[in-house]
């Protein structure tokens, strides 16, 4: 993709949890950088999210999990771009994600993991070089 | 450093500080700041356990009896549930604070599509009352209250709650129970909501309506000043929009017919401990005095146990750090220390690895050693509102009435909270807040210790931190229980209760008996949840920026 354009990111909160507070300030920080920035609002399926993507084009889909299920939502999501043929699309995932995890979520094709305390510089250098 | 704001000279020395409220603080307090502030003994204070009941509630506070345990426990299936409930009772904890699953907490059953992966994970899985049996099995019911950590749909486990100890023997007057049922909250942060927000505030009306005439021992809302805080609101404003949430329910329940003299004695409050200590010991007792005041001035209530701001102080989830979770601790300790010198009547607080997991029972018994400690060996129920008459708190705690005060008013000329909540301007707000502090912790403005600013820590990898795993079979399990369930239940009784349920929803009779019956008939919570989706509508969350 060309520098001069904007990465387009939708920061979604799959699931039924609804804490929301990292979604949104991570949402403000990435816009604050000069990205485009989506947010899906609370209670998404993961359907809602992958129409979402595929409406507003997107470069990234940031999912917010807090809840613990990041694995099994993670491998769904990928296996649905997947299928859909929106593999293109980089998924990162932040959230309360143990460290051991990272790996586990890395293999199954996320291509970033930000757990909780990763700074908006890191989030925001993490995500322009994916696409470097 | 800290939550507050320091500015310092070139050698380091402190040269001014302003707490998150906005109350700027002097290196010296004397008599002449009370002076100036127009402090006085009766008016501010009074006696322990006298109105405005800023030093207490009670005239012996935690010398007639210490503060009440009340530790968030609940996960997976109710089997494990009523484990975990028997442990805690047993190391002496004297209330129970339930949790609930996500899938439960919005009214799907286990079996629904979008309850996969999430059933047992975050608390209880409950389908039906038959989960509430075994959950509650050989808990005294009538000695120990029960805490449920549940909101949109709150009526429904408050009707379950009595449905299960009926049948356990217990009459609905015996028991007590605080279902959180705090909706608005839940639409600023949390975020465990379903309808739409006027039909929120009529479920809280059923309830509260229900607790006046038919459950004289329960409490039918907690308000939650807590999650408005974790969601980045000052202490100021953490009081002074659970106060605006608090008017509109009151304001539903009088529409009603009802005095608030009938039923304000039943609202009980759930504040953050995380933050600067003195700002929080402002805020507690200025919160006292403020909500006595209030209900006095506003709403005409006169009896005085009825002026009572009862609650949980506790939590402190914001305060802690993935980074050197044992640190979590130590600051743990020092929240239940604001929350004790605040004269707390409950206390609950995060266990250290919050940040990650479900506490395990060694972090969750820390959690109440640390408040035995305050209680049995540092002294903290020696003496009633030890901190009475500092010119520091006295100075601040006017301060801090004042700061509450005016984001009241606020809230009020825009219209009120109902209004505020709909249109997002109070999330908005939060949000834009809690980005501004996080920016602050980033850039070193503030300090949390064991946080680096503006570095990703990777290198403390927390192995001393054991998870709660999820275990898969719990939904199994919950999904077989539904299954069996659903053959064995009487489904005429389920359909027509479900049946007059509509009805009541849909033509605003208070739903609260209608569910109680078809609890009984062992209706699932999601088909009781359906009945409302059905009827209401679901809630359209409005643009946060």
């Amino acid at each position: 993709m060309e520098t001069t354009n904007k990465i387009r990111v939708l920061i979604a909160k799959p699931g039924l949890d609804g804490h929301d507070k990292g979604a949104k300030i991570v949402a403000l920080a990435l816009r604050d950088a000069g990205m485009e920035v989506i947010y899906s609002g609370l209670h998404q399926t993961l359907d809602q999210i992958m129409q979402t993507a595929t409406e507003e084009s997107v470069d990234i889909i940031g999912l917010s999990i807090m809840s613990g299920a990041h694995l099994p939502i993670s491998e769904k999501l990928i296996g649905m771009m997947k299928e859909q043929g929106l593999d293109e699309i980089r998924l990162t995932v932040g959230g309360v994600i143990p460290h051991q995890d990272i790996p586990k979520l890395k293999k199954m094709g996320v291509a970033e993991v930000f757990p909780g305390g990763t700074s908006f510089e890191d989030i925001i250098t993490g995500m322009n070089n994916l696409f470097e | 450093m800290g939550v507050a704001k320091y500015i310092k000279d070139e050698r380091g020395a402190i040269k001014e500080v302003t707490y998150q409220s906005g109350i700027t603080v002097k290196p010296v307090y004397g008599p002449e700041d009370l002076k100036k502030a127009g402090f006085g003994y009766d008016k501010d204070l009074g006696s322990p356990g006298e109105y405005p009941f800023t030093r207490s509630l009670h005239p012996q506070s935690y010398r007639s009896r210490a503060w009440t345990t009340r530790q968030y426990t609940g996960f997976g299936t109710p089997e494990e549930t009523n484990e975990r409930f028997k442990l805690m009772i047993a190391n002496g904890q004297n209330g129970l604070n339930v949790a609930f699953d996500l899938p439960t907490q919005m009214g799907y059953d286990s079996d629904h599509p979008l309850a996969e992966g999430e059933v047992g994970r975050v608390g209880m899985a409950i389908d039906s009352l038959k989960d509430f049996e075994t959950a509650f099995a050989g808990i005294p019911l009538d000695r120990i209250g029960s805490g449920l950590t549940i909101n949109a749909v709150a009526t429904i486990m408050m009707a379950m709650y009595q449905a299960m100890a009926e049948n356990f023997g217990y009459s609905k007057e015996q028991i007590s129970t605080t279902p959180q049922n705090d909706i608005l909250k839940e639409m600023i942060g949390r975020g465990a909501w379903i309808f739409p927000v006027e039909h929120g505030v009529r479920l809280v009306g059923d309830s509260i309506e229900y607790a006046v005439k038919e459950l004289p021992k329960s409490n039918p809302v907690s308000i939650c000043g807590y999650h408005i805080r974790e969601s980045g609101a000052t202490p100021a404003q953490e009081i002074a929009y659970a106060f605006e949430i608090a008017k509109a329910y009151i304001d539903n329940v009088v529409q009603r017919g009802i005095k608030p003299e009938e039923f304000v004695g039943r609202f009980s409050f759930n504040f953050n401990v995380y933050g600067n200590l003195w700002e929080q010991i402002a805020k507690f007792r200025a919160a006292r005095k403020l909500w006595a005041k209030m209900l006095k001035n506003e709403y005409g209530v006169t009896e005085k146990k009825k002026l009572f701001l009862r609650g949980l102080f506790g939590g402190g989830g914001s305060g802690l750090t993935k980074e050197q979770p044992e640190n979590n601790i130590m600051r743990g300790a020092y929240y239940a220390l604001g929350a004790t010198l605040s004269g707390a009547q409950t206390i609950a607080l995060c266990s250290f690895d919050e940040a990650y997991t479900i506490p395990t029972p060694r972090s969750a018994l820390l959690s109440l050693r640390t408040l035995e400690m305050l209680m049995d060996e540092v002294g903290l129920r020696d003496t009633v509102d030890p901190l009475a008459g500092s010119y520091f708190i006295e100075t601040i705690t006017l301060e801090m009435e004042d700061k509450i005060l005016e984001e009241m008013k606020e809230v009020e000329d825009l219209g009120g909270m109902v209004k505020c909540i709909s249109n997002g301007l109070i999330q908005r707000k939060v949000s834009s807040q809690a980005y501004e502090y996080e920016k602050g912790l980033q850039s070193g403005e503030y300090r949390k210790v064991g946080i680096t600013p503006g570095k990703t820590d990777k290198k403390t990898e927390t192995t001393d931190v054991e998870l709660h795993e999820y275990n898969e079979a719990w939904a199994e399990k919950s999904k077989a229980n539904l299954k069996e369930l659903r053959l064995t239940r009487n489904d005429r009784d389920v359909t027509e209760s479900l049946k007059a349920l509509e009805k009541a929803a849909r033509t605003n009779k208070n739903v609260m008996p209608y569910l109680v019956k078809c609890c009984h008939a062992y209706a699932t919570v999601g088909e009781m949840a359906g009945v409302f989706r059905e009827t209401f509508g679901e809630w359209n969350e409005p643009e946060f920026y």
